[in-house]
């Protein structure tokens, strides 16, 4: 039971960072039906970008934060003002994925050349002892990653559902048409969902750091793991992200714990592609949605 | 008037003199040894301080006029920690610059390339890469040295010391590399000849960012202690992962762990660490008598004074490469074959870097896990275990 309990905890530290880059994807995705590859991008500026404010300039935890987020909403609007905005118009999805693609290796060696190869990292939000739950150990800053994770997709539920800007944006989700003859700035929402995505990337990657280190090549696994997340869940739905993120790491720690952790990731997308076979829209998407979607 | 010429006659002696001791040490023909790096690339971290270490050194001979007047020309090829790259290296620096030895390459696989070339050659390679595949077996190795220590002397080094402390079961985990693949092997080969059992066997990704379930797996597999084996970040969220979760059974490192950026990252998490570590990154701990202590010290700080960084093991690895062929070269100068016989049968308890080198022709490394000291981590930083 202990281990059980132990191996969930470390799945669900995995699995927040996958839920977070997941959502990422998803926000984006509803708006302009393109994959931004650059997502795991964002969780490494995040954490980088926090550390070089925190340490290295020794600026306050709060100032270090906002400054950190501002940064990764700068770089999210840059990204989709400077390369997908002009593309858009054109409407070639695969062309526009592969300028995501592009952005993401410049972001890396900007990177690269900044911070240099050597992993970084900072001290958990809260010193203090592990926490003892049944006899599994549980980090405070585990706690932090889940919790924040946690806010982030309540806050995003009620930003979608409640105010009017949100529920803009779901409605060109739903169709892009439909929005802009109702009269929605259409070209507004998919800059403020490239927005959204980059900070969503970077808070995971702020709360994640003190745990897992953070050097400038970490994002195209995140991007990778967060993408699997997505369309485990159904590519576009938001709480489809959440489960997949969370059932990805489970599914990865579960498997280290009780066959081998050589196997970890083979099995985790073998049994993806298992669900995909028997779901193909992922566990909350559907079918008939998938078939009208051009990816 | 006579006072004037004999000034102007003694100002000319000195002016020829100085322009024939000039030519003296200047006319006559470079020495050229080649170095393969991996200078950018994946393997960047070693190339680099290699890179600069051969730099540093050949200015040092060429500003002490040379061997034995002969100028010192070091040629650096990028490798770009590509093994195709690193054959063509080897070709370019044999045919074209026709270097009498080549230092390098940084890592076992691109070692491993050029073996056939520079076999072929007749030209002495010393590597500065790990892997015991680079000189064994020997006797196909003719022209092949290396510097770096076997993983296997630092398995040796751990299992000595879990021995005399009653450790008779181990839990294992090590990084999917080819630097964890090494040392998981040897862990799991030489575990019965010092009486220990491997009771977990368990592995991790080089991007992975939580080992706890692994961790976790070991110590309910009845494990007294945990060995991990890997370079980069992941030996710093092992040992994280480990203090957390208050094992109460040691972890012992790979001879990866030797950075002070480790004892950073990983904060009080890493005290009571255990590792074997090459005595250059506890120079300053050794004692005055040790016959490496000079050399680790002028090393360290004329590297440190340089470059503003340390040099890590791997930089020693590229000085005591450089320094055995400089060594051979000064003794039997530019012969290809005498340089490869004087490596193999005059490096004898010859101190570097590395360890003390006892090369011979049943082993073209020379250094054994006595080029190890066992190094515990304390307030923050190394102390070497009696």
């Amino acid at each position: 039971m202990t281990l059980f309990l132990q191996f969930l905890f470390a799945g669900l530290t995995t699995g927040s960072v996958y839920a977070l880059v997941g959502i990422g994807f998803n926000i984006i995705y509803n708006s302009t039906s393109i994959i931004n590859l650059a997502q795991g991008e964002f969780v490494v500026l995040g954490g980088l970008m926090m550390w070089f404010f925190l340490e290295s300039l020794q600026l306050p935890f709060s100032v270090s934060l906002c400054l950190t987020l501002l940064t990764a909403a700068i770089i999210g609007l840059a990204q989709e003002r400077l390369t997908i905005k002009p593309l858009l118009k054109k409407g070639d999805l695969l062309l526009m994925i592969m300028v995501t693609i592009a952005f993401s290796i410049l972001i890396r060696g900007i990177l690269m050349f900044k911070f240099g190869k050597d992993p970084y990292t900072y001290s958990p939000f809260t010193e203090g002892e592990p926490i003892e739950i049944f006899g599994a150990i549980i980090t405070q800053q585990t706690l932090w990653v889940i919790g924040i994770t946690v806010f982030c997709i309540v806050l995003l539920y009620l930003f979608f559902n409640k105010t009017m800007t949100g529920r803009a944006m779901k409605a060109c989700s739903l169709d892009v048409k439909a929005a802009r003859l109702m009269g929605i700035n259409v070209s507004k929402v998919v800059m403020l969902s490239f927005l959204i995505s980059a900070v969503i990337g970077a808070i995971g990657g702020i709360a994640i750091t003190p745990i897992s280190l953070m050097e400038y090549d970490k994002g195209a696994m995140l991007s990778v793991k967060g993408f699997c997340a997505a369309i485990l869940g159904g590519l576009g739905k938001s709480r489809g992200a959440v489960v997949g993120g969370f059932t990805l790491g489970m599914l990865e720690s579960l498997t280290a714990g009780y066959i081998h952790s050589g196997f970890k990731d083979a099995i985790a997308l073998l049994i993806m592609l298992f669900i995909l076979f028997v779901k193909p829209a992922g566990i909350f998407g559907k079918t008939e949605i998938l078939r009208l979607r051009k990816f | 008037m006579k006072n004037l010429v004999k000034a102007f006659l003694l100002i000319i002696t000195i002016v020829t003199a100085l322009i024939f001791t000039q030519k003296d040490s200047y006319c006559k023909e470079p020495y050229k040894i080649g170095a393969i790096l991996s200078v950018t690339g994946a393997a960047s971290f070693l190339g680099e301080p290699e890179k600069n270490t051969v730099l540093m050194l050949a200015e040092q001979i060429n500003k002490t006029g040379g061997i034995n007047g002969h100028p010192l020309e070091v040629i650096i090829e990028d490798s770009k920690s590509d093994e195709t790259q690193a054959v063509l290296a080897a070709k370019k620096l044999i045919e074209k610059d026709k270097v009498l030895a080549i230092i390098g390459p940084s890592t076992t696989g691109e070692s491993m390339a050029i073996i056939p070339i520079m076999t072929q050659a007749k030209t002495p390679l010393v590597s500065v890469a790990a892997g015991a595949s680079i000189t064994q077996p020997v006797q196909e190795r003719y022209w092949i040295f290396k510097t770096a220590q076997y993983d296997t002397s630092a398995v040796e080094a751990i299992y000595n010391h879990m021995k005399n402390k009653g450790i008779k079961k181990v839990g294992i985990i090590s990084i999917t590399t080819a630097f964890g693949d090494a040392g998981r092997k040897a862990l799991i080969e030489m575990a019965p000849k010092f009486g220990i059992t491997v009771v977990a066997d368990e592995r991790y990704g080089p991007k992975d960012t939580d080992m706890t379930t692994q961790i976790v797996k070991i110590k309910s597999a009845g494990a007294q202690a945990i060995i991990n084996w890997s370079v980069g970040p992941g030996q710093v969220i092992v040992t994280k992962n480990w203090h957390a979760l208050k094992l109460a059974i040691p972890l012992y490192q790979s001879h990866g762990w030797g950075s002070k950026k480790n004892l950073e990252l990983a904060g009080k998490a890493a005290e009571g660490v255990i590792a074997p570590l090459g005595r250059l990154v506890v120079w300053d701990k050794i004692p005055d008598k040790h016959p490496q202590k000079p050399i680790l010290k002028k090393y360290v700080s004329d590297y440190e004074s340089k470059y503003k960084s340390e040099p890590g093991t791997f930089g020693g690895h590229a000085y005591d490469a450089f320094m055995m062929v400089v060594e051979a070269l000064k003794k039997v100068g530019p012969d290809k074959k005498k340089i490869r016989d004087y490596i193999e049968t005059n490096i004898k308890n010859w101190p570097g870097t590395g360890g003390i080198f006892n090369m011979s022709s049943k082993d073209h490394c020379g250094l054994d896990m006595k080029a190890f000291e066992m190094v515990i981590v304390k307030n923050g930083d190394w102390e070497i275990l009696k």
